[in-house]
C-alpha cells in the first residue's frame, strides 16, 4: 500500500510538472500581452516596459519558469505586494491579490457545492439503481429506467435556470443561491446551496442510477452469484454480499472521475447559479491573461483529478482482493 | 406432424429408492428469436449412493435440466412444466424460501469453471462456511472449523492457512477441490456436478474424478454427473442417460449403454471418438451434420436429419412424423426394432470400435 | 540480396521424409514486470525452454501436454507470431528465426496456422469468400481461373457448399467455421500447417468430422502438420510422431507406437494413465491399465524446479534429479528415434502394476480408510 502511494504520488508530481510546462508554453504562445490589459488607456511604451519589468515578463521564458518553480516550492520575498510563502503562485496580474489565498477563498464554495451534491447523487443513484435491478422487469424498474434516461440527457444550463425560475423567481420558495460561510451560519449555508445541490444531483443521480442498475444486473449474471444461490443463500444475501461488491467497481471509477473534475471547478454550474467558485476563477484567469492565477487553478484542478485517480485505484484494492497495489 | 402419446411417455412412478425423480420435464425460454424448447419431456431418477451420468453435446439440455432441478433458472424468461420430486418434495411449485433450504443442503451443485464459479471477493474458507451456517445454524467459529476440515478432506495441503486465501490464490485443481468441499459441507444426499473436470488438465481431472468417487463412498451421496466426455462417464457413472436436443434418447446402466448401445446417436458418439487403443490409420466415423436449433427442432425423431439408419425403420416416414418414446428402465427412443438395434450394433458398429 | 537467397527455395522440389522444419534450442521467456519505484523486469515466465524438434515433409507431428507446458507458444514461435528469445527455427534449411517480413514473405505462404476458436479467429464482418481469399490477396497470388474459382474449390475440398461464398461466419455452425479456417489455411497450398488445438472447442460428434478432414488434407495434399493438442487420443489418431511437453521442455519424443505403448518417462506414464477411457472389452472397467494419480497441479513456469522439472511430482525422483537436468536422448531399451529425458526411466509398458501409484494425499487417505 505504502509503495503504491509513494509510486503514484511521485508519478502525479511528474505529471503536474509537465503540465505546468505545457501551460507556460501555451500561455506564451497566445498572441496576447497581459501587460497591455493592465496598461490601460494611457499606455505608452515606457509604462508598458515598466509593467513588463514589474511582472517579470521581460525575462526569458525558461528563466520565468525557473522563478515560478522556485517560488512554488520555497516561497518568495521578491514581490512588491509583500511576502509570499510556499506554495507561492505569485500575485494575480488582475486583482493584485495573492493567488493562493484567492483560491483558498473560492475553495469552500466549490467543495460545499461538490461534496454536498456528491453525497446526494451517490446515495440516491446507487439506491434507485439497485432497487430497479432488484425489481428487474417490473413497472417500477421500467419507470426508473425511462425516467433516469430522460433526466440524464438534460444539462445543468437547462435544468438550472428552470429550477431557478420555478422555485426562486416565481414562487419565492427558496432564496437565490449564494454561498454563505458554513462556520458563520450553517442554516444559511444550507439554504443558499440547496437549489444547486438538487439540480446537480438530479442530473448526476440519474446517470448513477443507470450505471448502478446495469452494473448490478451484469453482476447478477456472474457464475459465482449463481453458485451462491446454489448454496442456498437467500436472494437478499446474494444480492447485497455477492453481486453488490462487484458492481461497485465501475461506479467507483466514474465517481472518482466526476468528483475530481467537479472539485477542479464546476464551471457551468457555478455560472448558472452565480456562485463564485474555482470554476469561475479559471474562466477569469483566461479572460484576463492572468498567468499566476491560470497556473494556480490549472495545477489545482489537475491535482484533484490525479488525487481521485489514486484514491479510485486504492479503493479497487479494498473491493477486490485480486487487485494488488504495487 | 409430430404425434406424441402422452401415457406411454411417462414412466411408472418412481420406486422408493429414488431420491430425486424428474417426470416429464419441459423447460422453454423466451428469447428474441422465439421460444427455445431446451428440455422437452424428460424423466429420470437418481438414487442415493449411485451416480447417474448425463451425456450430451452443447444444446442437448443437460445443464438446463439440472439448473431447473434446483430452481436456478431465470423465472422471468423460463417456463417449467412437469414434476421434480426431491426426497418427496415437489420443487417446481415450491416457494423460493423452501428451495433455499434445499439448495446446498439436501442437494448441492458444482460447476465447470471453478475460477468464475467461486466469488473473487471472499476467502475460500468463508465461502465454504456460509452454507454450513445457513443450513445447520452453526456459529461462525464452528462453520470455519468445518470449512477447514472439509478442505483437508478434499486434499488441500495446509488447510488452516489456505482457508484464509482467496480463490485466485489457488491453482485450477485446488479451486475445484474447494468447490467440492463447499458442495459437500452440509453432507447433501444429491450432488449435481456439471462438467466439473472439463476445464482441468487430464492428470488433475483424474485426481478429481477419483476424489469424487471416494467421497461418494464415504458420504453415500447420489451424484448427477453431466459431461460430454464418454470416457469420463465410463469412469464415473453407474447409470447413463444420453441426451440429444432436449430429451433423453437412451438410458441404462453404464455397462448396458456402453457395451450394448441401442440408439444411433449413442453409436455415433462411440464411433466418432478416438481412443487410446483404437485402430489406427482408419478414419473416424463422425455423425454427419450438426446438432439442430432448438428454436425449430426437427419433427418426429429429433435425430432423424443426422441418422443414417432411418431407411431401415419399417413404416415409411415414421422417423419424420412420429416421435419415438423412451420407455422406463433400460431403453432407447428409436423406431428400430430391438432385433435391428442388436444386429446393427454387433455387425456394423462394434467392428469399427475394435 | 535477401530475395535472391530466398526465392529459389520456394520452388525446390521436396521429397517425403526430408526434414521440412527444424527447431533447435527454441526458447521463449515472457518478462514479468514489477519492482519499485520504477517497474522493470523482475522475472521470467519460462514458457518454452530450449526445445528441439523436426517435422519432416508430409508428416504429422503431434505436440501434447497440459496447460502451461508451452505447446501453444511453440506453435506461435514457429509461425513467427511470437519472437523467440533464443534458439533457431529453420524451414527447408533456411534460418527463419529472425527473418524480416520481406525475407519471410515467400515462406509465409508455405506455413499456415489453424486456431482453436472457430468463433474468434474469423472476422465477423467479412464474407467467407473474402476470408478465404485473404491470404491470396496479401501474398499477391493470382491462381488460374481467378481467386473466386479457387475459393469455391477450397470450399468444396473442406466439405462446404461453394454457393455459400457470400455468407458471413455467423451463419455457420462451429464445425463449419473450423472448416472455413481450414480452407483459409489451404488457400496458398502450404507445405506445413501448425494446428493449435483445432478441435478442442468443438462438440464430440463434430470433432471427428474435422479430424477426418484434416487427415484427408494431410494425406492427399501431402501437407506436413504440427498438431498441437491436449487430447492424447486425438493426437495419437492424427500423428505419426509425438512429443510430450512438460513445463517448457520436451520430456519424451518418439513415434506414436513408442509413446503410447512403450513410454519411458514417468510423466508420459502418468498422462496416459489419467485418460479416462471407454473400455469395450468385457473384463470390467479400465482393468489392465496402470493407475497413476499425481499430487497437485503443474508448478509455475516462473520458477520451475531445478534439474528435472517433473521431479516435484515424480515418485521416482532422487537427489540427482534436483541437481542434474536429464538430457533428451535415446536411453537404453528405446528404439531408434525414441528419446526420453529421464534419469530413472520406467519400464516400457502401460500394463497395470502390482500396486497403483497414488501420490495425491487426499486420495491416499480416503482409499486407506475404504
Amino acid at each position: 500500500m505504502l509503495r503504491f502511494l509513494v509510486r503514484r504520488i511521485l508519478g502525479a508530481v511528474v505529471i503536474l510538472f509537465l503540465l505546468s510546462i505545457v501551460t507556460f508554453l501555451l500561455f506564451f504562445g497566445m498572441p496576447r500581452d497581459p501587460a497591455l490589459l493592465m496598461c490601460g488607456k494611457t499606455c505608452n511604451p515606457t509604462s508598458l516596459a515598466n509593467i513588463h519589468h514589474v511582472l517579470g515578463l521581460d525575462k526569458s521564458i525558461p528563466e520565468q519558469y525557473w522563478i515560478f518553480l522556485h517560488n512554488l516550492i520555497l516561497g518568495s520575498n521578491q514581490f512588491a505586494q509583500g511576502p509570499c510563502p510556499a506554495p507561492c503562485f505569485g500575485y494575480s496580474y488582475h486583482t493584485n491579490d495573492p493567488v493562493w489565498s484567492t483560491m483558498m477563498d473560492r475553495l469552500p464554495t466549490t467543495v460545499s457545492l461538490t461534496l454536498g451534491a456528491a453525497v446526494v447523487f451517490l446515495f440516491v443513484g446507487l439506491g434507485t439503481g439497485m432497487l430497479a435491478a432488484w425489481k428487474r422487469g417490473t413497472m417500477l424498474d421500467k419507470t426508473v429506467t425511462a425516467g433516469s434516461m430522460v433526466i440524464s440527457s438534460m444539462q445543468i444550463y437547462f435544468l438550472g435556470p428552470l429550477a431557478l425560475a420555478a422555485l426562486v423567481y416565481q414562487s419565492h420558495i427558496f432564496d437565490k443561491p449564494a454561498y454563505n460561510d458554513f462556520t458563520a451560519d450553517p442554516v444559511t449555508w444550507f439554504t443558499g446551496l440547496i437549489i444547486p445541490w438538487v439540480v446537480l444531483s438530479t442530473i448526476f443521480a440519474s446517470q448513477y442510477t443507470r450505471m448502478a442498475r446495469s452494473s448490478m444486473i451484469e453482476q447478477l449474471q456472474e457464475e459465482h452469484v449463481r453458485t451462491a444461490r446454489a448454496k442456498g443463500m437467500s436472494r437478499r444475501y446474494v444480492f447485497f454480499r455477492y453481486a453488490w461488491r462487484g458492481s461497485l467497481i465501475p461506479i467507483v471509477t466514474i465517481f472518482g472521475i466526476d468528483l475530481g473534475s467537479l472539485l477542479g471547478g464546476a464551471i457551468i454550474t457555478e455560472y448558472t447559479f452565480g456562485l463564485p467558485g474555482l470554476g469561475r476563477l479559471a474562466v477569469e484567469s483566461v479572460q484576463f491573461s492572468d498567468l499566476p492565477l491560470l497556473l494556480g487553478v490549472m495545477l489545482f484542478s489537475a491535482s484533484m483529478i490525479l488525487l481521485f485517480n489514486i484514491l479510485v485505484d486504492a479503493t479497487y484494492a479494498f473491493i477486490d482482493p485480486r487487485v494488488r497495489l504495487a | 406432424m409430430t404425434t406424441l402419446t402422452k401415457d406411454a411417455g411417462t414412466p411408472a412412478p418412481a420406486d422408493a429408492g429414488a431420491f430425486l425423480s424428474v417426470r416429464d420435464l419441459h423447460v422453454s425460454f423466451r428469447t428474441e428469436d422465439g421460444v427455445v424448447r431446451a428440455v422437452d419431456g424428460l424423466s429420470f431418477d437418481v438414487e442415493r449412493g449411485r451416480t447417474l451420468g448425463i451425456v450430451g453435446e452443447s444444446g442437448s439440455g443437460k445443464s438446463v435440466t439440472n439448473l431447473t432441478v434446483l430452481g436456478l433458472h431465470n423465472p422471468q424468461f423460463t417456463t417449467v412444466e412437469g414434476e421434480i420430486l426431491l426426497d418427496g418434495q415437489e420443487l417446481i411449485t415450491a416457494r423460493e424460501s423452501e428451495l433455499e433450504k434445499v439448495r446446498g443442503n439436501k442437494a448441492a451443485m458444482i460447476f465447470q469453471d471453478p475460477l468464475t464459479a467461486l466469488s473473487p471477493y471472499y476467502t475460500v474458507g468463508r465461502q465454504i462456511a456460509e452454507p454450513f451456517m445457513k443450513h445447520r445454524g452453526a456459529s461462525k467459529r464452528a462453520a470455519w472449523d468445518r470449512a477447514v476440515e472439509m478442505l483437508a478432506k478434499v486434499g488441500i495441503p495446509n488447510p488452516k492457512e489456505r482457508a484464509k486465501d482467496y480463490p485466485h490464490q489457488f491453482s485450477g485443481g485446488m479451486r475445484q477441490r474447494a468447490m467440492i468441499a463447499m458442495a459437500l459441507v452440509c453432507d447433501p444426499d444429491l450432488l449435481i456436478a456439471d462438467e466439473p473436470t472439463t476445464a482441468l488438465d487430464v492428470t488433475v481431472q483424474a485426481q478429481i474424478l477419483d476424489l469424487l468417487k471416494d467421497l461418494q463412498q464415504e458420504f453415500g451421496t447420489g451424484i448427477i454427473f453431466i459431461t460430454h466426455d464418454l470416457g469420463v462417464i465410463a469412469d464415473m457413472a453407474d447409470d447413463i442417460m444420453v441426451m440429444y436436443a432436449g430429451s433423453a434418447v437412451e438410458r441404462g446402466t453404464t455397462d448396458e449403454v456402453l457395451r450394448a448401445p441401442q440408439h444411433p446417436y449413442t453409436w455415433g458418439l462411440l464411433n466418432s471418438m478416438p481412443r487410446l487403443d483404437s485402430d489406427l490409420d482408419t478414419p473416424l466415423h463422425p455423425i454427419p451434420g450438426a446438432p439442430p436449433s432448438l428454436l425449430t427442432p426437427p419433427s418426429g425423431c429429433r435425430f432423424h436429419p443426422r441418422c443414417t439408419f432411418q431407411d431401415r425403420v419399417t413404416g415409411a416416414g415414421r422417423c419424420v412424423g412420429e416421435r419415438p418414446l423412451l420407455a422406463p428402465d433400460r431403453a432407447s427412443a428409436c423406431h428400430l426394432t430391438a432385433d435391428q438395434k442388436r444386429t446393427i450394433f454387433l455387425e456394423e458398429i462394434k467392428p469399427r470400435l475394435a | 540480396m535477401t530475395e535472391d537467397m530466398v526465392l529459389p527455395a520456394q520452388h525446390q522440389p521436396v521429397t517425403v521424409g526430408e526434414p521440412l522444419l527444424e527447431v533447435s534450442g527454441l526458447t521463449k521467456y515472457f518478462p514479468v514486470k514489477g519492482g519499485f519505484p520504477v517497474r522493470r523486469t523482475v522475472g521470467q515466465v519460462q514458457a518454452v525452454d530450449g526445445i528441439d524438434l523436426t517435422v519432416r515433409v508430409g508428416e504429422s507431428f503431434g505436440l501434447v501436454g497440459e496447460s502451461g507446458c508451452g505447446k501453444s507458444t511453440t506453435g506461435r514461435l514457429i509461425t513467427r507470431l511470437l519472437e523467440p528469445t533464443a534458439g533457431k527455427v529453420s524451414y527447408r534449411g533456411q534460418d527463419i528465426t529472425h527473418a524480416s517480413r520481406r525475407e519471410l514473405a515467400p515462406i509465409r505462404s508455405e506455413i499456415q496456422m489453424i486456431f482453436q476458436d472457430p468463433y474468434s479467429s474469423l472476422n465477423p464482418r467479412q464474407t467467407v469468400g473474402k476470408i478465404i481469399s485473404g491470404p491470396m490477396e496479401i501474398n499477391g497470388v493470382e491462381p488460374e481461373g481467378g481467386r473466386e474459382k479457387r475459393v469455391r474449390e477450397l470450399l468444396e475440398i473442406v466439405g462446404l457448399n461453394p454457393e455459400h461464398y457470400n455468407r458471413f461466419p455467423h451463419e455457420f455452425s462451429g464445425g463449419q467455421r473450423q472448416r472455413i479456417g481450414v480452407a483459409r489455411a489451404l488457400a496458398l497450398e502450404p507445405k506445413l500447417i501448425v494446428a493449435d488445438e483445432p478441435v478442442s472447442a468443438l462438440d464430440v460428434s463434430i470433432q471427428a468430422q474435422v479430424v477426418n478432414l484434416l487427415q484427408e488434407v494431410q494425406r492427399e495434399l501431402g501437407i506436413a502438420f504440427l498438431f498441437i493438442a491436449h487430447d492424447l487420443a486425438v493426437v495419437r489418431h492424427f500423428s505419426q510422431r509425438v512429443a510430450v511437453m512438460y513445463l517448457g521442455k520436451i520430456i519424451e519424443v518418439g513415434d506414436r507406437e513408442a509413446i503410447y505403448t512403450r513410454p519411458r518417462h514417468p510423466y508420459t506414464h502418468a498422462l496416459l494413465s489419467a485418460v479416462p477411457e471407454v473400455s469395450l472389452t468385457d473384463d470390467g472397467d479400465s482393468a489392465g491399465r496402470e493407475r497413476i494419480r499425481l499430487a497437485g497441479d503443474v508448478p509455475s513456469p516462473i520458477s520451475p524446479p531445478s534439474g528435472c522439472r517433473f521431479r516435484t511430482r515424480c515418485w521416482k525422483a532422487q537427489d540427482k534429479c534436483a541437481t542434474q537436468e536429464p538430457p533428451l536422448l535415446r536411453i537404453s531399451g528405446n528404439h531408434e528415434g525414441h528419446l526420453t529425458a529421464c534419469h530413472f526411466p520406467e519400464d516400457p509398458t502401460t500394463q497395470a502394476r502390482d500396486e497403483d501409484i497414488v501420490l495425491d494425499p487426499a486420495l491416499a487417505a480416503l482409499e486407506e480408510e475404504g
